[in-house]
């Protein structure tokens, strides 16, 4: 667990090397992410060397949005002023982004249909 | 009542709820018990109850934060392990994601200020598609609340994750790829996890979606919102 550990944060480490030198205003963990993706594809880290690590991070994403979410509790005049507003237009355009990326996907993938999937 | 304010009881409060409430999930199977909704609700009335300050559980809950960019990194060996896949579908993917980036921005945006919302909140709202972390910056950058976008980043991934699958019913676009993807894209995380449940599969792909229009979002936004606000 301790090489799993090691590659994940070393990834995390270089994410925050390259925004640290370059100012990209990209997080240091897409850079990571994408990082790690690169170096599975081309062999020099093996899978089996991440693999429990990431599953185990990856199954229980959700529960690391609980505190974060929290601190809802500090905004409870500002949420019960406008909480209208925020709520329909937060519901409405989550709606609207799925189905609009979900057809955009579809048409897209069809009239660009070099292989049929 | 001090010990309560113990970081390492308030952190054991955490994952002891979040525990409960998967495990309520999974026996009732009523989709708005979500565990992330409970688990916020069931906190927020501890403390009030309590009366213990929310800086304290700021405070011990710094150290289940830290554990968040991993988690992105992680979600590296699941896009590794769809690569072929996505390459053979990059045009279809890329164009979606950059129509479903400029959707989510453009009608969030449109709509509360429509509805009455102050400019502050507007921008705290803009980036609610993506992940926790890229959306936080974006709101710090663009003089939103980073608290206020974390919420609003929660209520986007649990309503598309508990409604999420019965919209793609209804939008009849019948494509498990891109209903995946499309979930990733517009409700980051939590909507990856609820696909992640059902396929590993189909999770790499709501994976694909959530760090494209994370990255999208995170380049385009800035420049938007400044143009449109």
């Amino acid at each position: 667990m301790a090489l799993q550990l090691f590659i994940i944060f070393a990834m995390l480490a270089f994410g925050e090397l390259v925004v640290w030198l370059t100012g990209v205003p990209v997080p240091s963990s897409i850079i990571g992410m994408l990082t790690l993706t690169f170096l599975l594809k081309i062999g020099v880290i093996k899978l089996q060397w991440v693999k429990s690590a990431s599953n185990v991070l990856t199954g229980n994403l959700t529960f690391f949005f609980i505190a974060p979410g929290v601190s809802l509790i500090l905004y409870y005049e500002l949420i019960k002023s406008q909480w209208i507003p925020i709520t329909v237009s937060i519901i409405v355009s989550t709606i609207l982004v799925m189905v609009t990326t979900v057809w955009t996907y579809k048409l897209v993938r069809k009239h660009n249909g070099n292989s049929r999937k | 009542m001090e010990i309560l304010e113990n970081k390492y009881v308030l952190i054991a409060l955490t994952f002891g709820v979040y525990a409960v409430s998967k495990h309520l999930q999974k026996r009732t199977n009523i989709l708005l018990l979500n565990p992330i909704l409970v688990s916020i609700a069931v906190i927020i009335i501890f403390l009030k109850f309590t009366g213990i300050d929310y800086s304290k559980y700021k405070e011990a809950s710094t150290a289940i934060d830290i554990w968040l960019s991993p988690c992105v990194v992680a979600m590296g060996v699941p896009l590794y392990l769809q690569l072929d896949n996505i390459k053979k579908l990059i045009v279809p993917i890329l164009v979606s994601q950059v129509v479903g980036c400029l959707v989510g921005l453009f009608s969030v945006v449109y709509i509360a200020k429509w509805l009455g919302a102050t400019d502050e909140v507007v921008l705290s709202l803009a980036p609610k598609s993506v992940t926790t972390p890229i959306a936080m910056q974006v709101s710090e950058m663009m003089g939103g609340i980073p608290a206020l976008t974390v919420s609003a980043v929660v209520i986007a991934g649990i309503f598309g994750g508990v409604f999420g699958l019965s919209i793609f019913g209804l939008s009849r676009a019948k494509t498990p790829i891109g209903e995946s993807l499309s979930m990733g894209t517009a409700s980051h995380a939590v909507g990856t996890s609820r696909v992640m449940e059902i396929s590993t599969r189909y999770g790499a792909y709501a994976g694909v979606g959530l760090s494209l229009n994370g990255i999208l979002t995170a380049i385009i936004a800035p420049t938007i919102l400044s143009w449109i606000m």
